[in-house]
């Protein structure tokens, strides 16, 4: 399977750096795969879980929104935050939902709806890591 | 003339000193390898940004709607200048020589008569500041309680920039900072960051791809131009603290070496002055034995 290269980079660190089979992105309007040769293209992300594909292993990682760029030279993703799910801290992830809860009252209008719908990803992000953290 | 009992306290002192200064030095040498490594760690994010971001504006270049951000407000008679510092002092010419560009720069942009306003990051650049531009300075940050500046302060920092832009406050943002080159060379730089400065794609770079965008590139570019103000900020904070420690790294080292010369030459005018009592006192015990 051809493969392509792959650069994840959040404002901290580089978070993975290599050749790929295939990446799973969460966009901001709906998910995406991207195999090797896909057309040029850029896409703004919500808060997620990345999967990368190499040679039949899979690994997942957290983004907290960013943005996504592909060209020929592979695929770019200029993450908020990207944690791996082995670095995760759970507690600090749950508690950081709640505290966005907590903060829900505070917003109106168009900041709450954003509020919302980024406190629907997180949920999202912790389900997913409720069923999938234990296989 | 100190007695002997003075120049021993003095070379003591002398040598607490420099057992200090050497201590910083080391301190601020292992900082800075930290630093450094920050430093270095974000810029692939900002050289990435950088890239898409000028990509997305050579395909949207003149559409009307392309953000101020990008545009600019039209005018350039308000000026901003963020000055960013350290937060301690003991570093060499680290804090000055970053004021001082932003000084020259204000007064150069005040003979043009366009008004300059300052928003200081870190103490040492808002006191020396403030002695001359008091009431042009609108806002100060203080970062001394943060250990490790994470990229939270300085999105901070750029939603009170932005905020104030949109307000109309300024028309032009210039940023400065210093960017470590070496340890022993660190360069007070000045850049400006709103409107974005785009370069221009070299004339034999390959034709920009087109890309497909989603959303559209407008609201991806309105997205991404706050966020490229915060990453820029960041950048600068890091590249200032690894700065930072390289130049209290040879401050220090310069102290401990003229404290060394110190103590050489204290010690020998004690020792002269020991020997020439001991002849002294040699001297009149023989003449008191002959005088017998």
């Amino acid at each position: 399977m051809a493969t392509f290269h792959f650069d994840l980079v959040s404002p901290e660190k580089i978070a993975f750096s290599g050749e790929v089979d295939q990446v799973d992105v969460p966009g901001e309007q709906g998910d995406f795969g991207v195999l090797a040769g896909h057309a040029p293209f850029v896409a703004t992300l919500r808060p997620g879980i990345l999967t990368v594909t190499t040679g039949g292993t899979q690994q997942k990682i957290i983004v907290l929104g960013g943005l996504a760029e592909i060209s020929e030279k592979g695929l770019t993703i200029l993450a908020d935050v990207a944690t791996s799910l082995k670095e995760l801290d759970q507690t600090a992830f749950a508690a950081e939902i709640s505290g966005m809860e907590a903060k829900l009252n505070e917003k109106q209008g168009n900041e709450l709806d954003r509020a919302i719908e980024r406190l629907d990803h997180f949920k999202t992000i912790q389900q997913q890591l409720n069923t999938t953290a234990l296989h | 003339m100190a007695s002997l009992k003075d120049m021993r306290v003095r070379i003591a002192s002398t040598k607490a000193t420099q057992k200090i200064t050497k201590a910083m030095q080391m301190v601020a040498a292992s900082k800075l390898r930290r630093a450094q490594m920050a430093a270095e760690a974000a810029r692939p994010y900002a050289e990435k940004m950088d890239a898409v971001i000028s990509n997305i504006a050579a395909a949207s270049a003149g559409s009307p709607a392309s953000s101020k951000l990008l545009a600019g407000t039209g005018r350039d008679q308000v000026h901003l200048l963020l000055v960013c510092t350290g937060e301690r002092g003991l570093s060499g010419a680290f804090n000055s020589s970053i004021v001082r560009l932003a000084r020259e720069r204000a007064l150069a942009l005040m003979n043009q008569g366009k008004e300059v306003k300052f928003f200081c990051v870190g103490r040492k650049g808002y006191e020396q500041l403030r002695r001359q531009f008091e009431k042009q300075i609108i806002a100060h940050v203080d970062l001394r309680s943060v250990r490790q500046i994470g990229f939270v302060n300085a999105e901070e920092i750029a939603k009170q920039v932005i905020s104030r832009f949109d307000a109309g406050e300024f028309d032009v943002c210039t940023l400065f900072y210093s960017r470590f080159k070496s340890v022993i060379a660190q360069i007070p730089t000045a850049q400006q960051i709103i409107p974005l400065v785009v370069e221009a794609p070299a004339a034999n770079a390959a034709p920009v791809a087109l890309y497909e965008y989603e959303p559209e590139e407008d609201e991806i570019l309105s997205a991404l131009l706050p966020r490229n103000v915060g990453v820029q900020i960041f950048r600068a904070l890091l590249e200032n603290n690894a700065s930072f420690y390289g130049a209290q790294m040879s401050a220090m080292d310069n102290a401990t070496r003229n404290a060394g010369e110190m103590i050489r030459k204290q010690t020998l005018v004690y020792n002269r002055t020991r020997q020439a009592m001991i002849t002294k006192e040699l001297i009149e015990i023989i003449s008191g034995a002959e005088a017998v």
